[in-house]
């Protein structure tokens, strides 16, 4: 009995140990050592490191390359979040009985989601494609005017949200559609009694039924829109001009790119890291007061 | 149309639902076509010669498959070695994070222990920060370590899956204590009651869990791109981004070939598993 009551006490610290080891090496320590790089002035080819204060953060705050990286972020985030959402939810409830056609329209949706973002970037730069690409010819054959995509300033960063959309909107469909199956079909009955018509019907019903879930997939798709930088770096590096440089692009360049300056680059990544950590404390202050898991 | 109430309509509506659900039908699969084509343009354009990539108007099948593309892909670098480190860095992953993820979810989930709310909160922070804010420090760690030459900074920084220890730790919540007690008066050891009782009853997390981390490390190409800067430790993925900047990156049938290359074998899984693949991902959407 004795051996039993040492296994108790002791068993789960080595259970997790691994895991926390893990976790405390690779996620929080390098977001502390980066707090701490960013009131240095540490470059990779310099070995000193010398506390300077706010410098950094006050330089990249003057710096145009770094305002107008943080610009196109927002700028993208803006506009995916914003389109992924509307069409997500449409999708969701225009999709929502279970039956072969609407599983299977979900189900290739998704598809793309599960592809690497690397050859889905890859491919759209090839439909893209000013002079050859299908997306001009296509718009050709029917008279259109064509576009430039990726080629010109002007719309090159909407190309690039469209792309997002493309990959990441059947992911956010099926997410809202499993939680339109959690709402009770007797609220939907009780509806139709009251004939109310569809479009009160899903603001008055659906949308306050499924709103933590919308909630949930709104800081979920933020997050994943702040930090976007494989499909960039795929299809414009950043161009033409700056017009597609973001956040983790600068924060890349100024790092490891040309300059090392990694002070300046960990400031960034402050930034960066205030602006998920902003939205992460969102997500749990509203997950623990839904406690929907438990 | 299972609705009770359209028992009283009359022939006219009922015309005007059917040509509802007709358009609404043609809807759906123009949407489909929207999200499949894509691929198929990419295995077609693998196919072509340069002259029909380009050519006006464009055609969905060549006349001859240009088998000789992937070849041409394969010879213009090492891609057997590529190829390699990409399945052992992957399959080195989940080896690690399923020997880490389920003593600590099984902890979790069933023993109450000082520091069992702190270690879930580090579960759940680590969920949260993405690879984009932590990637300067780690591969300046790795630096210091010696490590960059080596395929170590594309593996050790996923072997504890914060995601998968969350999604364990609710299958094992699930199951009776009531097995786990009469495993123990068989004498059964802590070890072989979570691996040999405990896992194969939480088979479907474990599965979507395996799938899940199999494409996100896979597809990567962030992580790798960052934390690669000699050829001998690249993945698959960071070779094809190069194909692009090398002197085939303007012959797209060779671009298009070598992300074939790179796309088929998630595809293939997708289309046996993909039940299992939407589970696990909407799962982690909605925790």
């Amino acid at each position: 009995m004795k051996s039993d009551k040492l296994r108790e006490k002791i068993l789960p610290y080595l259970f997790v140990a691994p895991a926390m080891v893990f976790l405390l090496i690779f996620t929080l320590y390098p977001l502390i050592y980066m707090i701490y790089i960013s009131f240095t002035d540490w470059t990779l080819v310099s070995k000193t490191k010398n506390f300077v204060g706010w410098e950094n953060f006050v330089y990249i705050w003057q710096r145009a390359d770094f305002l107008n990286a943080l610009g196109n972020t927002f700028f993208y985030t803006f506009w995916t979040v914003l389109t992924l959402m509307v069409a997500s939810m449409l999708f969701a409830v225009w999709l929502h009985k279970d039956t072969r056609l609407n599983n299977f329209t979900r189900t290739a949706m998704f598809t793309p989601h599960v592809i690497a973002l690397l050859s889905v970037s890859m491919v759209w730069s090839w439909l893209m494609n000013e002079d050859t690409g299908l997306l001009n010819m296509l718009l050709q054959t029917f008279g259109l005017p064509t576009s430039r995509w990726l080629n010109s300033s002007d719309t090159a960063m909407g190309s690039i949200v469209l792309v997002s959309w493309w990959q990441s909107v059947g992911y956010y469909t099926l997410i809202l559609f499993a939680a339109l199956q959690g709402v009770p079909s007797e609220i939907y009955e009780a509806a139709d009694l009251d004939s109310a018509g569809p479009i009160n019907r899903f603001f008055r019903i659906t949308l306050p039924m499924i709103s933590p879930q919308v909630f949930l997939c709104l800081i979920t798709m933020t997050i994943g829109s702040f930090k976007v930088f494989e499909s960039i770096k795929v299809m414009t590096a950043g161009g033409p001009g700056k017009s597609t440089q973001v956040l983790v692009y600068y924060i890349y360049n100024t790092a490891f790119a040309m300059q090392f300056k990694i002070g300046i680059a960990s400031a960034a990544g402050v930034v960066l890291l205030f602006i998920v950590g902003l939205l992460t404390i969102l997500y749990f202050a509203f997950l623990s007061k839904k406690v929907f898991y438990q | 149309m299972e609705n009770p109430k359209n028992a009283a309509v009359s022939p006219q509506q009922k015309a005007l639902q059917k040509i509802i659900w007709v358009l609404g039908a043609m809807a759906k699969l123009a949407i489909v076509v929207v999200f499949v084509f894509p691929f198929l343009w990419m295995l077609s354009t693998s196919l072509k010669t340069y002259n029909e990539a380009i050519a006006y108007p464009p055609t969905l099948l060549m006349a001859q498959p240009q088998w000789e593309n992937f070849i041409t892909v394969w010879n213009s670098g090492n891609y057997p070695l590529y190829f390699r480190n990409s399945i052992v860095v992957t399959l080195t992953i989940l080896a690690i994070q399923l020997v880490v993820s389920v003593p600590c979810a099984y902890a979790l989930a069933r023993y109450k222990f000082r520091g069992a709310g702190l270690c879930f909160a580090i579960v759940l922070m680590a969920f949260m920060v993405p690879g984009q804010l932590t990637f300067v420090s780690i591969y300046i760690m790795f630096a210091n370590a010696d490590l960059l030459g080596t395929l170590w900074p594309q593996i050790l920084p996923f072997g504890a899956n914060a995601f998968g220890i969350f999604m364990l730790r609710q299958a094992f919540k699930q199951i009776p204590q009531e097995i786990i007690e009469s495993a123990r008066l068989d004498n059964g050891s802590e070890l072989s009651i979570m691996f040999r009782i405990l896992l194969p009853m939480a088979k479907s997390s474990l599965v979507a869990v395996t799938l899940f981390s199999f494409i996100s490390r896979w597809n990567d190409y962030f992580w790798p791109f960052v934390m690669t800067n000699i050829d001998e430790i690249r993945p698959l993925t960071v070779a094809i981004a190069q194909l692009r900047d090398s002197e085939n990156g303007s012959k797209w049938q060779i671009v298009m070939a070598g992300n074939v290359i790179l796309v088929m074998p998630i595809l293939v899984v997708y289309m046996f598993l993909h039940k299992r693949i939407i589970n696990g991902f909407v799962y982690a959407g909605i925790k």
